[in-house]
This record gives structure tokens, C-alpha cells and sequence, in this order.
């Protein structure tokens, strides 16, 4: 199997997550072009919850955020984005960790 | 109407947290523990490896229950360039004694038991609850928590922050800082399932004997990182870690890498055929002894790797984590014992203890040694590793070119690549680091 081939789909498909619709834990904030951190986020975040629209924007998915934090790390300081955990009971639930 | 009220309030249900929840409840204090996952482990993600020094200190008779997985009797560590890898294994015969001194661990299966112990000890454990702010009164200090749950604040004597490495309660409140991206490593994992006569036969093992190897190399692609395998019963932990900055300044994809670990040469075979169950992310603290946070404050104490205690250089994270949360617990109950208030002059003995464990004093020998990796990860983790690997070859490969030409060949290619003064200056820096 070379890397191109892989899907992080498959991999989130795997997962076990309860995702609380409507209520995404995390946001990222109104913006016209994205910092060098937040266009990272669309490679870097390990569930490929990040991407680039149409317009340049970058929009996050987080249903199948693993709950790591690296966005945080890297964009919760410049206000890029807003981050919590997801309420009591939702988000991933791992069965081996 | 009286208010409930805690001696303390234990924020997360991980390692560190379950040590102090433990601790204090068993000392006869009052103790309520916050979990958000649906059952404690649901949210925790480790290697893992076990340490049964400080559980034993904790939990004196856990191998009768606890979930454990395989002894460990060999450690590899290997060098890797995109082909090869050149190894230093050390296996004992010795760590097959009756009281073994690691083990390997699945974390949703080892959280759910000591849970169970913590909730034995007297504690209660409220799992499904968020807790989102610290509640602090008018001269700042922390009087209880806020949870998503209805009901309001739910007070106590002290908070115990052991809400990992992405903890919010700290950062929110002010009492300590998010951690910089150059001090976190993100590491991603998958499970690999196999029949447990097949890892037995690929490691060489034979009943409950388990493998460890970490590598380092070209595998990381010139960040700071490092690869790991570890054996556990009838399934494989493989991941991959590097640093948060270094991941954002190349823009490599984690999972890319971990599938590029996969596909290596020397580990592909030892994977063949498994079963692929789950697939996970983490933070690692990596700061070391100078990303140490402030430990304590008014009716608060932070532990585990919220406070950044991992030792990157060792790769020992949960130990410090379980060592943390039990003196934090002990600190709690002596000033509990001795009826003085939570104050931050109290809660000060927490870190007095600390010093003097070996926690602090393994992070504070290191405390070098984040930056140097930090700053020369291309070096470390690219140029050597391939200028080993060559070396190597040159070593073994039988060709016809006399010896002395091979050695020649292989001392210019290290001065090529980092000069003379170079390697001097590496090895001193890396010397200095280590001391």
C-alpha cells in the first residue's frame, strides 16, 4: 500500500464516536484569508477535520476529531479558532487508547 | 439547604488523576472524581507501558487483577534510514522474575480497573461530565468546578487539575499556559490485531513475554520524532510522534507517516496480516523541566501530564503521571490531617514533595535536552541516522574494496556532512544535554 492511497476515512471508520449534533466543540473564527498555523491545520490535524472552501477559507468537520488538540496548540492563541472538549459522553470514544 | 461540599475534586480519570483520587479516598477523604468520557480510558490514549514500581507504591497487590498485557524481556531501539536499520536490543532473562518491572497496557481496558479501585477506596466517580471552569471566589481562590452538568457549581476544599496534556480548566483560569508547539509531540497510533501465537513467534517470546522496539530516523523526515512498537497480548500499539511545531512547519500529514512506518522494510513483516481496530491521536508533553507549569495555587494542584511530567529522553510518561497524582493526594491529606485550610502556603508541600521524587529530579537532569532536539532536528533525526545506516552497510557489505578504503569512505561522508567541527560540537552539545 503506497501513502497516496490511504483515505483517513477508512482509519476514522474504525472509530467509535457519538457525535452531538448541532454542537460542534470545536470553531473556527470569521476570517477572509487563513494564518500560515490555520492553512496547516488542513494537513497536520491528524483526522483531517480541517479544509480549504471554495474561497480560500479554511472550514473544520470536527465529527471525527480524535480529540488531540494540536489545533489548539497551534491556533487557539491567535483566535483562529475556539475550542472545547465536547460535551459529557460525546465525541470519540476510544475502545483500546 | 446545605451545600454539598468535597474535600477535594479530582478533574480526569487518567493516570494521574486516578492515583490522587485513589490516594485520598483511601485515606478516608471525601472525593469526587470528573471523567467526560462515557467510562474512565474512553479519552486516554498511551503507548502504553505500564511502570509497576509506582503502582506498586500505590496499588501493592495490582498483578492479581489489573489487565496487563505482556512482561517486557526485550527493548530495541533502532536507527532507521528509508531501507535499513541498525539496532541495539538488550533482552534479559532477568525481567522474567516474579514481580515483573514493565508491562504493556491497553489503556481503556487499565483505566476501567483502576477506576474500579478508586471507587473502592470510597471515591465517587462521575463519568459523562465535562467539567468546564473552576469556580473561584472573590479573592481567586478555587472553591469548586463548573460542569456541563445541571446543578451549578460543585464545591470542595481543593481541585485536583489531571486533565492531561490538552487540559482546559488550568489554561482558562489563567494558572498555567497552553503548551507551546515546539513543547508537545503529536503522536498517532492504530491497533493491530494477531493471533497470539503469531507475535510470540515474530518476537521470539513464549507465554506472556513482550517486545518493545523504538525507532528513530528518516522516518520522521527530519522532525523531532520517534516510532514505537509495542507487543501486547493479541494485538500490536504502532505509532508514530513528532513534534507539534516541527509538524506545522513542514505541513507533513501524521497519518502519511504512519503509513510510511508501516510499509518500512523492517517493520512491514511484523505486521503482516493483522487486523486494524482503531486508530488514535494524542498529545505528549515534551517540555520537560522547564515547561513545568506553577504545581499548585489557592485550592489547587495540577498533576500529570497537565503539568507537563514526561520524560521524553526515557520515553516514561504514565509513571510520573501516577507518581504526580499520589503525592499530590498524600500532600492534600496531610493538610486535610492536620485541619489547615487549601491555601497555596499549604498546598506548597505537593511541590516540596515532588522535588525530592524522582520525578522532578529525572525532568531537571534532561532539562537541556528538549531544546537541543528541538533546534537540530534535522541532524538528529535525518543526517545521522542515514550516515549510520551507510556506515553500517559498508561495514557488512563483502565487495572487494580493501578496509581501510571502506573506513575512509565512511569517516569523509560524516565530515562531509556535518564538518569536523560539527561532530565535535554535536557530541559535547549532546554530552552537556545528557549530564
Amino acid at each position: 500500500m503506497t501513502t497516496s492511497l490511504v483515505r483517513i476515512e477508512d482509519k476514522l471508520y474504525q472509530n467509535r464516536y457519538l457525535v452531538d449534533a448541532g454542537r460542534p466543540h470545536i470553531k473556527v473564527r470569521q476570517h477572509q484569508s487563513p494564518s500560515s498555523n490555520l492553512l496547516a491545520l488542513t494537513l497536520v490535524c491528524p483526522a483531517n477535520c480541517y479544509e480549504v472552501n471554495e474561497d480560500g477559507q479554511v472550514e473544520i468537520t470536527a465529527d471525527g476529531c480524535m480529540e488531540c488538540g494540536t489545533c489548539r496548540v497551534l491556533c487557539e492563541e491567535s483566535g483562529d479558532i475556539d475550542w472545547s472538549y465536547p460535551r459529557g459522553g460525546f465525541g470519540v470514544l476510544f475502545k483500546f487508547g | 439547604m446545605t451545600v454539598e461540599k468535597f474535600d477535594a475534586i479530582v478533574v480526569g480519570a487518567g493516570m494521574s488523576g486516578n492515583a490522587a483520587a485513589y490516594t485520598m479516598a483511601s485515606r478516608g477523604l471525601k472525593v469526587l472524581q470528573l471523567e467526560r468520557g462515557e467510562y474512565p480510558g474512553s479519552k486516554n490514549v498511551q503507548g502504553a507501558i505500564l511502570y509497576a514500581n509506582m503502582l506498586e507504591t500505590i496499588i501493592p497487590d495490582f498483578r492479581d487483577d489489573a489487565p496487563l498485557e505482556r512482561h517486557l524481556v526485550e527493548q530495541r531501539f533502532w536507527v532507521m534510514d528509508d531501507t535499513s536499520h541498525t539496532g541495539m536490543h538488550y533482552r534479559s532473562d532477568d525481567f522474567n522474575e516474579p514481580a515483573p518491572n514493565r508491562y504493556t497496557i491497553i489503556r481503556a481496558q487499565f483505566d476501567k480497573w483502576f477506576s474500579r479501585k478508586v471507587r473502592a477506596a470510597g471515591a465517587i466517580v462521575l463519568c459523562e461530565t465535562t467539567a468546564t471552569e473552576l469556580a473561584l471566589d472573590g479573592d481567586g481562590k478555587v472553591i469548586g468546578v463548573h460542569t456541563d452538568r445541571e446543578g451549578g457549581i460543585i464545591h470542595a476544599e481543593a481541585v485536583v487539575l489531571a486533565e492531561g496534556v490538552n487540559g482546559l480548566l488550568g489554561t482558562r483560569a489563567g494558572f498555567r499556559k497552553l503548551p507551546k508547539p515546539e513543547a508537545v509531540a503529536l503522536a498517532v497510533k492504530e491497533m493491530h490485531f494477531l493471533p497470539e501465537e503469531v507475535i510470540a513467534e515474530r518476537f521470539g517470546l513464549s507465554g506472556n513475554q513482550g517486545c518493545v522496539i523504538e525507532a528513530a530516523g528518516t522516518i520522521s523526515r527530519g522532525m523531532a520524532g520517534l516510532g514505537f512498537l509495542y507487543t501486547n497480548k493479541e494485538s500490536i500499539s504502532l505509532g508514530i510522534g513528532c513534534l507539534v511545531s516541527d509538524f506545522a512547519a513542514t505541513m507533513e500529514r501524521p497519518y502519511a507517516l504512519l503509513e510510511a512506518f508501516k510499509g518500512h522494510p523492517s517493520i512491514r513483516p511484523l505486521l503482516a496480516g493483522s487486523e486494524i481496530k482503531e486508530y488514535a491521536a494524542h498529545l505528549i508533553p515534551e517540555g520537560g523541566f522547564k515547561a513545568i507549569p506553577q504545581l499548585f495555587g489557592n485550592g489547587w494542584v495540577v498533576v500529570g501530564d497537565a503539568a507537563q511530567l514526561n520524560n521524553a529522553v526515557h520515553r516514561e510518561g504514565s509513571n510520573l503521571a501516577m507518581t504526580s497524582g499520589r503525592i499530590a493526594g498524600e500532600a492534600i491529606a496531610m493538610v486535610k490531617s492536620r485541619g489547615r485550610p487549601m491555601t497555596s502556603e499549604n498546598l506548597s508541600l505537593y511541590k516540596a514533595m515532588l522535588d525530592k521524587s524522582f520525578v522532578v529530579k529525572d525532568l531537571r537532569k534532561y532539562k537541556d535536552m528538549p531544546a537541543l532536539i528541538h533546534t537540530n532536528s534535522r541532524n538528529f533525526f535525518m543526517t545521522y541516522p542515514q550516515l549510520l545506516s551507510q556506515a553500517a552497510q559498508n561495514f557488512v557489505r563483502v565487495d572487494g574494496t580493501p578496509k581501510i578504503e571502506k573506513e575512509r569512505a565512511t569517516t569523509a561522508a560524516f565530515v562531509k556532512a556535518r564538518s569536523r567541527w560539527g561532530l565535535v560540537s554535536d557530541a559535547v552539545r549532546l554530552a552537556l544535554a545528557w549530564r
